[in-house]
């Protein structure tokens, strides 16, 4: 987001909350009412001023579909789930937010980190390339060898999801709409 | 205890790539304890780390590794509370919410697995507790560490979300507690001992994360503890394997020596050091070490 874009009037998709809602995890977005318990909890936002569970859920809420899934913020939850069990409205925020973190990923918006961990899963089955070293190292403490990843195997149990599109980052405004499994 | 417990060994990625002392101090401890631990016939990534991108990837990567384990026919153990949680919550809903059941099956059965939902999913601190017993590991122990403090840190996954792990609450957790004060250690009450470790977001924003960790090792230091314990493979990674980076980072120094909790009950065991992957820990508990006795 560029300094001065929250000084525009925003592009608002009114019906972008009943999007996420029917996304997997979304559907307490509609229950949230601003009390702000899910932000002055959260261990993020006590060290970085961007990041507002809050503002996220709210922006959401106003159909500021640009605005959220463009952010940089919205990828600093660290997932403790804090939000979510402190919530007094049963809202999963944490899994909302996960949400809107897919939906951004979906139409291309990925930190570099996530591509390259899917990249080493395809490759090797583990987030990880585990070095040598380290097979060495099992060894000389006595730890069994590793089991292996079938890779043929699970590359086939993702056949019907556009993986590829996730790794090389297809033209975002092209939206990676066929990894979702199921409506 | 009856019938020793048997479990399939779920390790995820990030033990076998850096936290191979939870791994030696784990099986160690466990096979005094007898327990019996089988290997996976074949792995792949729980699905945690990917789920920000796809929840459906996530959910894929850990239906498969159920099946798998299925065809064994054993329940899992892991050791990263975070595989835990995931393959839990992932089983819990496979076996609750049929039409996703049938979805995740037809895309299983192409690579001739299925999903029947006949296993369980345990992190080591759950089987600990309510599979081995608190009183036969106290009956395990043989040199008690009397006289020393400790302090827990479960970490956010063993817990939280409440509603699909349901373990223990998350705003007063007791599991590590008890487990820590079998062994005879004290355990100290700290400010902040639910607060998260950060490691989900170290690659994302280091000074959010290493923040984070520079005020739970304040908080460690400031109640006296002579080490902080984990159960997590991740947390101890920013605790232990970060602390020299967090202290020139801030210009401090907390020396806090960061224990898994195999690693303590092992040494309650009378197991040495060297046993339970000691010589892998970045902040070397020579001092605690001192004080028990196990070193003079």
């Amino acid at each position: 987001m560029s300094e001065d874009e929250g000084a525009r009037p925003s592009k608002i998709d009114p019906k972008f909350r009943y999007e996420v809602a029917r996304m997997p995890g979304g559907k307490s977005i509609l229950q949230c009412f601003q009390c702000g318990t899910c932000t002055s909890d959260c261990p993020v936002a006590r060290f970085n001023e961007k990041y507002r569970p809050r503002y996220i859920i709210r922006m959401a809420q106003l159909g500021l579909r640009e605005r959220v899934l463009n952010s940089d913020f919205l990828w600093l939850c660290a997932s403790c789930f804090t939000c979510t069990d402190r919530c007094p409205q049963g809202v999963e925020v944490a899994s909302v937010i996960r949400t809107l973190k897919n939906m951004a990923a979906m139409e291309g918006r990925i930190p570099q980190v996530f591509k390259d961990i899917l990249g080493t899963l395809l490759k090797t089955g583990y987030i990880y390339e585990i070095p040598e070293s380290r097979i060495k190292r099992r060894e000389a403490l006595g730890l069994p060898p590793l089991p292996k990843a079938n890779i043929e195997s699970l590359a086939r149990t993702f056949g019907s999801m556009n993986i590829k599109a996730f790794l090389e980052g297809e033209d975002p405004s092209k939206k990676i709409r066929e990894v979702k499994l199921w409506a | 205890m009856g019938v020793a417990p048997k479990y399939l060994l779920f390790l995820g990625c990030a033990i076998p790539y850096r936290v191979l002392s939870f791994e030696v101090s784990a099986r160690r401890v466990l096979g005094k304890l007898g327990v019996e631990l089988v290997e996976m016939p074949e792995f792949n990534c729980c699905g945690l780390p990917l789920e920000p991108l796809s929840h459906e990837l996530t959910l894929m990567l850990s239906a498969r590794n159920l099946a798998v384990a299925e065809r064994v026919g054993l329940n899992i153990l892991t050791l990263c509370p975070g595989c835990a949680g995931t393959l839990k919550k992932t089983n819990r809903a496979l076996k609750e919410e049929k039409a996703l059941r049938e979805e995740v099956n037809k895309r299983l059965s192409e690579v001739g697995l299925e999903f029947k939902g006949s296993i369980d999913v345990k992190h080591i601190s759950q089987a600990l507790i309510e599979d081995i017993g608190l009183a036969n590991i106290k009956k395990a122990i043989v040199r008690p560490l009397k006289g020393l403090k400790v302090a827990e840190h479960s970490g956010c996954h063993l817990s939280r979300p409440k509603k699909y792990i349901e373990f223990e609450d998350p705003e007063n957790p007791k599991a590590l507690k008890m487990l820590i004060e079998a062994t005879g250690a004290k355990c100290v009450e700290y400010k902040g001992e639910t607060e998260c470790c950060g490691s989900t977001i170290a690659a994302i924003d280091d000074k959010v994360s290493l923040s984070l960790v520079r005020e739970k090792l304040l908080n460690v230091k400031e109640a006296g503890a002579d080490a902080l314990i984990t159960v997590c493979p991740a947390c101890h990674v920013m605790y232990d394997a970060n602390q020299i980076r967090v202290e020139r980072m801030f210009g401090e120094k907390y020396e806090v020596p960061v224990l898994h909790y195999t690693q303590l009950l092992g040494l309650a065991m009378g197991m040495s050091p060297e046993e339970l992957g000691f010589d892998e820990l970045r902040v070397k508990p020579l001092k605690m070490l001192e004080k028990i006795q196990v070193i003079k």
